[in-house]
C-alpha cells in the first residue's frame, strides 16, 4: 500500500479549476443526482437528462470487460461519478461493464483480483472520494489489471462541485489510456446543429451528446462549426445577415465577431493550430477560394488560385498542409496544399464525389464523404498506405469529424427523415447512435481534449 | 428567401420603390459592395414615371420577364440551352434599365455536403451573371450570392424536388 500511495504522488495531478470556467455549463446536470442505490447494472436508464442517448447499433472484436465500483466516500460528492465513467466506458463500444453489485473499492486497497478476474473483470478502477474544505472535493483513482495482478497507475483530480461530471469524464478517459493504450475522447465536447421548425441552435454538448446547451439560436442556417485547438472557441458560418458570414464565438463569454465577412460568401472555417487563423472559402474574387484571416480581424490573404470551386479547407495537425475540396479536375475532390498557399496535389483518386475531409491528430488518417454508387458515406484514406475504407452503411452521411484521440468519427446521417448524430470507430467495429428526440440534427463537429 | 413567397410583396414593393418600400434598405450592415447594393438602389432616384413601364413589364406573367428561375442538371452550373434566352431577356431589359439592379440566388439540392453545395450555389449564380453580361448588362448591376442547399423551395426526397432545388433565381431590386 506504501508502494501505492508513492506512485500515486508521482502520478500526479493537474488542477480542473480552469475546465470548467471553460465548460461553464455542464453543472446543469447536476440537479439530478441519482442515489447510489442505482445498481450499476442499469446502464441502460440513463438518466432523462440526456437529450441525446447513445445507442450502440454495432460492435465488433473483443470487448475489454473492466469492473467500476462504487469509490471510497462517493456519497459525498455532487455526482455519481463511478455511474458516468462506467456510462462512458460502455457507451465507447470497446468496454464491457461487468457487474460487481454493491462493491466498493478505496484507491488505496490492494483489490481481491481472483474475485475479481473470476467474475470476468480484467480490470478494475480503485478509487475514494474526500471533501477537501472550501466547497472542494478530492477523487483519488487507480487502475487495477486483475489478471496480470498489476498497478496499472493512479491519478488525483480537485474539483468544485460544479466540475464534478468534468472530472468523470477525465477520470474515463484515465482508464480508457490505461487499458487501451490510447488516450480517450470522453472529457471533449461537441457542436452540431439542431433544426426545429425554422430555428437554428448552435448546441455545445459533452462527448456523447448528452447535457447540449445552445450557444446560437438564430431563424437563419447555421452550419460548418469548428473548434479552436484549445476549445475556448467555436467559429461557424451563419446567415443571419441573410448570406453567409463567418463568426468567431467564444464559448465561455458569448462574446463574438465577424471575422469573414466579405462581399459574396464566407464560408467553411478551420482554425490554424497556433488557433491565431482561420482558412474560410470566400467568392469575393468570384468563385470560392481558399483565404486565411486572422481570427482577431484584417485583411484575407489568399491561398489557393483555381478557376474552380475551393472550399472546405482543413489544416493538417502539423501546420504543413491544408486540406481542401476542389472540382478543379472536373469532379469535387480533396486536394492539399502547403498551408501557406501553393501547387496542390490530388488525395482522393477513387469515385467521382469525395467532400468534407478531416485529419485525425496524428496526421496519418483522412476521413471524408464519398459517393459510392448514389450513396454519400463516411470513408477513411490512411494516408500512408493508401488503403481506402467506407465505415457506414447509411447513404445520407454529412460532415465527419475525428474525435482528439483519432479513433472515433462522429457524423450527421438520416434517420427516419431527419438528422442524427452518429459515431464510428475507424477501424469500422463500433457504430453509435446519439438521437435526439423530435429534432433535425446535422453538422457535428468533435472539439478537443480540455487542457 | 426565395420566389414564390416574395413575389407578391416584391411586386408591391416595385411599385413603391422610389419611394418608400419597407423591404428596400433594412437589410445588411454596409460593410463592402455587397451591403451598399440596397441603399444604392433607393439613391438611385429617378423619375417614376420613366420606369414605369419597365417595371410592369417585370410583373406582368405574360411578359417573359416574369420568369425568373434558371434550373441547372446535378452537380453542373451550366446554363443550358434551353435557358438562354431567358437569361437573354433579362441581360437585355437590364441594359435598356441602367438604374435597375439584380441580385441571383444560386441553389442546390441537398444531397452532399453543405459547403460544396454552398460553392456549387455560387458557380450557378455566377453563371448566370456572366450569361446576364454577355447579353448587355453591367456588371456592377449583377450581384451573384448563394444559399446552398439551406433555403430549398421543395423539401421532399424526390429527384423532381432536387431538380427544383438546383435552380438560380434573379430578383430585382426590391424583390431581396
Amino acid at each position: 500500500m506504501r508502494c501505492h500511495q508513492r506512485k500515486f504522488v508521482q502520478n500526479f495531478m493537474f488542477s480542473m479549476t480552469s475546465v470548467i470556467a471553460m465548460h461553464g455549463l455542464a453543472h446543469r446536470a447536476f440537479h439530478r443526482f441519482l442515489p447510489f442505490m442505482v445498481a450499476l447494472a442499469a446502464l441502460a436508464a440513463l438518466p432523462a437528462r440526456a437529450q441525446l442517448t447513445v445507442e450502440i447499433t454495432g460492435a465488433g472484436g473483443r470487448l475489454i470487460p473492466v469492473a467500476i465500483p462504487y469509490l471510497a466516500g462517493e456519497e459525498s460528492l455532487p455526482a455519481p461519478i463511478s455511474q458516468i465513467v462506467s456510462q462512458d466506458l460502455a457507451k465507447s463500444g470497446i468496454f464491457q461493464l461487468v457487474d460487481v453489485g454493491m462493491m466498493r473499492l478505496p484507491e488505496d486497497q490492494i483489490p481481491d483480483y481472483a474475485n475479481l478476474a473470476q467474475r470476468g473483470a480484467d480490470a478494475v478502477l480503485a478509487g475514494t472520494a474526500t471533501p477537501v474544505g472550501a466547497g472542494q472535493y478530492e477523487v483519488r483513482v487507480r487502475v487495477f489489471d486483475t489478471r496480470r495482478q498489476a498497478d496499472l497507475g493512479g491519478i488525483l483530480y480537485r474539483f468544485t462541485p460544479s466540475q464534478t461530471r468534468a472530472t468523470a469524464h477525465r477520470i474515463a478517459d484515465f482508464v480508457y489510456e490505461k487499458l487501451t493504450g490510447v488516450p480517450g475522447y470522453f472529457a471533449s465536447r461537441l457542436a452540431y446543429v439542431v433544426k426545429q421548425g425554422s430555428r437554428y441552435e448552435l448546441r455545445i454538448s459533452e462527448a456523447d451528446g448528452s447535457n447540449s446547451v445552445p450557444a446560437l439560436i438564430s431563424q437563419e442556417p447555421i452550419i460548418s462549426p469548428a473548434w479552436s485547438p484549445d476549445g475556448t472557441k467555436v467559429a461557424y458560418v451563419s446567415f443571419e445577415a441573410k448570406k453567409p458570414v463567418v463568426y468567431v464565438h467564444e464559448l465561455a463569454t458569448g462574446q463574438r465577431r465577424a471575422v469573414a465577412n466579405f462581399k459574396g460568401s464566407n464560408s467553411a472555417p478551420a482554425f490554424s493550430p497556433d488557433g491565431q487563423n482561420l482558412a474560410v472559402a470566400l467568392t469575393r474574387d468570384g468563385i470560392s477560394q481558399i483565404y486565411l484571416v486572422p481570427i482577431s480581424g484584417g485583411a484575407p490573404v489568399r491561398l489557393s488560385r483555381s478557376s474552380a470551386i475551393d472550399t472546405e479547407p482543413v489544416f493538417s495537425p502539423d501546420g504543413r498542409y491544408i486540406y481542401f475540396t476542389s472540382d478543379r479536375g472536373g469532379s469535387p475532390q480533396i486536394y492539399r496544399m502547403p498551408a501557406s498557399g501553393g501547387a496542390a496535389e490530388r488525395v482522393t483518386f477513387e469515385g467521382e464525389y469525395n467532400v468534407s475531409p478531416d485529419v485525425s491528430s496524428d496526421g496519418k488518417l483522412l476521413t471524408f464523404v464519398t459517393r459510392n454508387q448514389g450513396r454519400y458515406q463516411v470513408a477513411l484514406l490512411d494516408l500512408q498506405t493508401r488503403q481506402q475504407l467506407i465505415l457506414s452503411d447509411s447513404s445520407r452521411d454529412e460532415s465527419p469529424s475525428f474525435a482528439p484521440n483519432g479513433r472515433m468519427i462522429v457524423y450527421a446521417s438520416e434517420s427516419g427523415g431527419r438528422g442524427s448524430l452518429f459515431a464510428v470507430s475507424t477501424d469500422g467495429k463500433v457504430r453509435l447512435r446519439l438521437s435526439a428526440e423530435g429534432a433535425d440534427v446535422r453538422e457535428p463537429a468533435w472539439g478537443p481534449l480540455p487542457r | 428567401m426565395h420566389m414564390k413567397k416574395l413575389l407578391t410583396p416584391a411586386v408591391l414593393c416595385l411599385g413603391l420603390i422610389l419611394s418608400a418600400c419597407s423591404s428596400t434598405g433594412s437589410v445588411e450592415e454596409g460593410a463592402g459592395k455587397v451591403e451598399d447594393r440596397n441603399a444604392g438602389a433607393v439613391k438611385t432616384v429617378t423619375p417614376p414615371s420613366s420606369r414605369s413601364q419597365a417595371l410592369a413589364a417585370l410583373r406582368d406573367p405574360n411578359s417573359p420577364l416574369s420568369k425568373r428561375s434558371i434550373y441547372f442538371d446535378f452537380d453542373s452550373y451550366v446554363v443550358k440551352p434551353e435557358f438562354q434566352s431567358l437569361v437573354q431577356t433579362h441581360g437585355r431589359f437590364l441594359a435598356q434599365n441602367p438604374d435597375l439592379k439584380v441580385l441571383i440566388q444560386g441553389n442546390a439540392d441537398e444531397r452532399g455536403s453543405r459547403e460544396y453545395n454552398l460553392a456549387l450555389g455560387q458557380k450557378r449564380a455566377e453563371a448566370v451573371k456572366n450569361a446576364l453580361v454577355t447579353f448587355g448588362a453591367r456588371e456592377d448591376q449583377v450581384e451573384a450570392v448563394s444559399l446552398g442547399e439551406e433555403k430549398p423551395v421543395c423539401t421532399e426526397k424526390t429527384e423532381e424536388c432536387y431538380a427544383q432545388n438546383r435552380r438560380a433565381d434573379i430578383l430585382y431590386s426590391g424583390e431581396f
